[in-house]
């Protein structure tokens, strides 16, 4: 995916040696820097009207105050919102949320690497048909797929017929936080094999044959030469697993039945049950907070790879 | 040139900023009511900002080709966002319909015209029982549109002959004999009330002490209850996913057709009364035309029409003498006097309701 282009790094003479026409040198600059910023504008446009403004919207709402029936006054602004975070109720919702997101994230890689790995090993024909297999449920709606979880793991589901012996005949799967749990890997399995094999390709097996040809046992050509090699993909991954885990707010709504309440939820209900914009608001920031932890970890990881 | 791009940037920023700004507050028009407005009079197109599936598309034909005027109709799926929408100010409606406490909300905000009731006659239809709603007390801003209950719909093949009782979602010997087959309403004020009438109290009752107890009953419930939901709890029960299912009148009736397998039973300790009622925003474009509208729906006819189309009760008492004997013999959708003296509205309670989602959010996870 990272086809390195060179950037057009041609006039770089230092001014001093390159003193022959500085004008048009600078024009050139000028000109190569304008079209740029052109090419950049729709996206720039887009960042800017879709994304930039909605969030300072937000981040001006978080200090604003509820009215008594539940509108926004944008006076009176104050930190209030941002006190309700440390509420035990808030910190148990988000306590909850971050350890089912943690906990589909290592499910995800435990399931995705060997699957990762094997397929980075097939040849380029199987290649092909797995990794056609693994976008397949892509082409299908997601609230569908979800749906059909409900089927799966419900009273008359397969799940539950099978496991009668160990939960009894009173036992249920669905709308627990293990069905929650189950439907975020499910919907976030491919974002952690898609990377993990993007980097298994590319490594060098040879490097693994140099291990075992020095004569370390397969456990430690893994761990000494596979893993730290695959760890880009690990982490980048683990980030795009944990980061829609984090937030998630359809498959927790359905499958959860209301019970497993994820902080998505928690934040939907501020908006449309207790009309509260403002702490609404504020919960938004904190959990753009959290991303922004986790999303800096990643580039830093990368970077101290690269 | 970073400057210079910075400059761009900040300069694209104001552009949006006034953008947005300008969306807001565009109109500021159709306050002063229909002035010279007679009954039946029409001055523009309708804009109908309404519940999906809540209005018999014939009616609007009729009333097209009676007044010769457009209606258009858009959905919200909930108060809320009909609140939200309207606040902003970017929708141009002239007709909605809130419910209730989103009535009291909106007169308080000021967005709701005050209705000239001159240019109504057919409000006389109205049945006494709806002509002083604790939202609206004088019906100023507000004409009731439809009406209907929150109870609990019953499998009747699991759970038989019970009682018509809160028992069935909080009662430990009779909804514990369910685990996993019950649910409950996934609305704080809802959910609430019901454990509220459960334990005896008020259901807009804002006693700290009395919140945190029906608090405590829906918490205790989680036993049994399989999922708190607003939106799936007839395909659940209709699924046999669960055989007691706390919900809307209208909506299981619709559901259970004539699948006799299926009640809904309005319970004996109290329950809530609803109604969706017609109100004309303040900014409305054609008030006049809006008032001819609800006028309309007002008749004796067109409410019976509607009604028959609904499933859901109607407040004319005109339009009794047309609705459809099914309907009206229906305990489900008319309950009888005794039933009714037993029904009470939600109202908004202000900032306790930030605690009734709070004590909600914690009771059911």
């Amino acid at each position: 995916m990272a086809a390195t282009v060179d950037p057009p790094r041609t006039q770089t003479p230092t001014p001093a040696s390159a003193p022959d026409e500085p004008g048009l040198e600078r024009a050139a600059e000028q000109a190569e820097s304008r079209r740029g910023f052109l090419i950049g504008l729709p996206s720039l446009l887009y960042l800017v009207v879709l994304f930039a403004l909605p969030l300072v919207i937000v981040v001006v709402y978080s200090f604003a105050t509820r009215s008594r029936t539940g509108r926004t006054i944008l006076a009176d602004w104050n930190l209030s919102s941002y006190a309700r975070l440390f509420d035990p109720l808030v910190l148990e919702i988000g306590l909850r949320s971050l350890w089912l997101a943690l906990l589909t994230t290592v499910i995800s890689l435990v399931v995705g690497y060997p699957f990762a790995y094997y397929l980075a090993t097939r040849s380029p024909r199987v290649r092909g048909v797995l990794l056609v297999l693994v976008m397949i449920p892509f082409w299908s709606n997601f609230l569908i797929r979800t749906y059909a979880w409900r089927v799966i793991l419900g009273r008359d589901g397969p799940f539950v017929r099978f496991l009668e012996p160990i939960l009894g005949t009173e036992g249920q799967l669905l709308f627990t936080p293990f069905a929650v749990v189950v439907g975020l890997v499910y919907g976030y399995l491919p974002f952690m094999i898609l990377p993990l094999y993007a980097t298994l390709e590319r490594l060098d097996f040879s490097l693994v044959e140099a291990a075992r040809d020095l004569h370390a046992t397969g456990w430690q050509a893994f761990w000494r030469v596979t893993w730290p090699l695959s760890r880009p993909g690990v982490v980048a991954g683990s980030i795009l697993v944990f980061i829609p885990s984090f937030g998630a707010y359809v498959t927790p709504e359905i499958l959860g039945g209301g019970r497993t309440t994820m902080i998505g939820s928690y934040v939907v209900r501020q908006f449309l049950s207790a009309r509260d914009w403002p702490f609404g608001s504020a919960l938004s920031v904190a959990i753009l907070a959290v991303m922004l932890v986790a999303a800096v970890v990643y580039f830093r990881t990368r970077d101290r790879e690269a | 040139m970073r400057l210079r791009r910075t400059k761009v940037l900040a300069g694209l920023l104001v552009l949006a900023v006034a953008l947005a700004a300008c969306g807001d507050g565009g109109d500021g028009a159709g306050d002063a009511a229909a002035a010279d407005c007679e009954v039946g009079g029409v001055d523009g197109d309708l804009a109908l900002y309404n519940w999906s599936d809540y209005m018999d598309p014939e009616l609007i034909e009729a009333f097209e080709e009676e007044f010769g005027v457009t209606v258009t109709e858009d959905f919200y799926p909930s108060n809320e966002e009909l609140f939200a929408r309207v606040e902003a100010g970017g929708a141009q409606y002239d007709v909605i319909v809130p419910s209730d406490y989103m009535v009291d909300i909106m007169i308080q905000e000021d967005l709701l015209l005050a209705m000239d009731f001159d240019l109504i006659p057919n409000a006389v239809n109205l049945d006494d029982d709806f002509t002083s709603p604790p939202y609206d007390p004088d019906l100023e801003f507000s004409v009731p549109y439809q009406w209907g209950t929150t109870g609990l719909g019953v499998d009747l093949g699991v759970v038989g002959d019970a009682e018509a009782s809160w028992a069935l979602l909080f009662d430990a010997d009779v909804a514990g004999e369910l685990t996993g087959r019950v649910s409950i309403l996934d609305d704080p004020r809802e959910a609430m009330a019901a454990a509220l009438f459960w334990l005896g109290y008020d259901p807009n009752s804002t006693d700290e002490d009395q919140l945190e107890e029906a608090a405590d009953v829906i918490a205790a419930s989680r036993d049994w209850t399989a999922a708190f939901t607003s939106d799936q709890y007839s395909d659940l029960l209709l699924g046999g996913e669960t055989v007691v299912a706390h919900g809307y009148s209208g909506n299981f009736l619709d559901n259970f057709g004539d699948d006799e397998n299926y009640a809904y039973l309005i319970p004996d300790e109290g329950a809530v009364i609803w109604t969706d009622n017609l109100a004309i925003l303040a900014t409305s474009a054609s008030p006049c035309t809006a008032h001819t509208f609800v006028d309309f729906i007002l008749d004796a006819e067109n409410g019976a029409q509607l009604t028959n189309w609904t499933f859901y009760a109607s407040p004319n008492a005109a339009a009794t003498a047309f609705i459809d004997p099914e309907v009206l013999e229906n305990p489900a959708i008319y309950p009888d006097e005794e039933t009714r003296d037993n029904l009470f509205f939600l109202e908004d309670t202000g900032d306790a309701e930030i605690l009734f989602t709070d004590l909600f959010t914690r009771a059911k996870s």
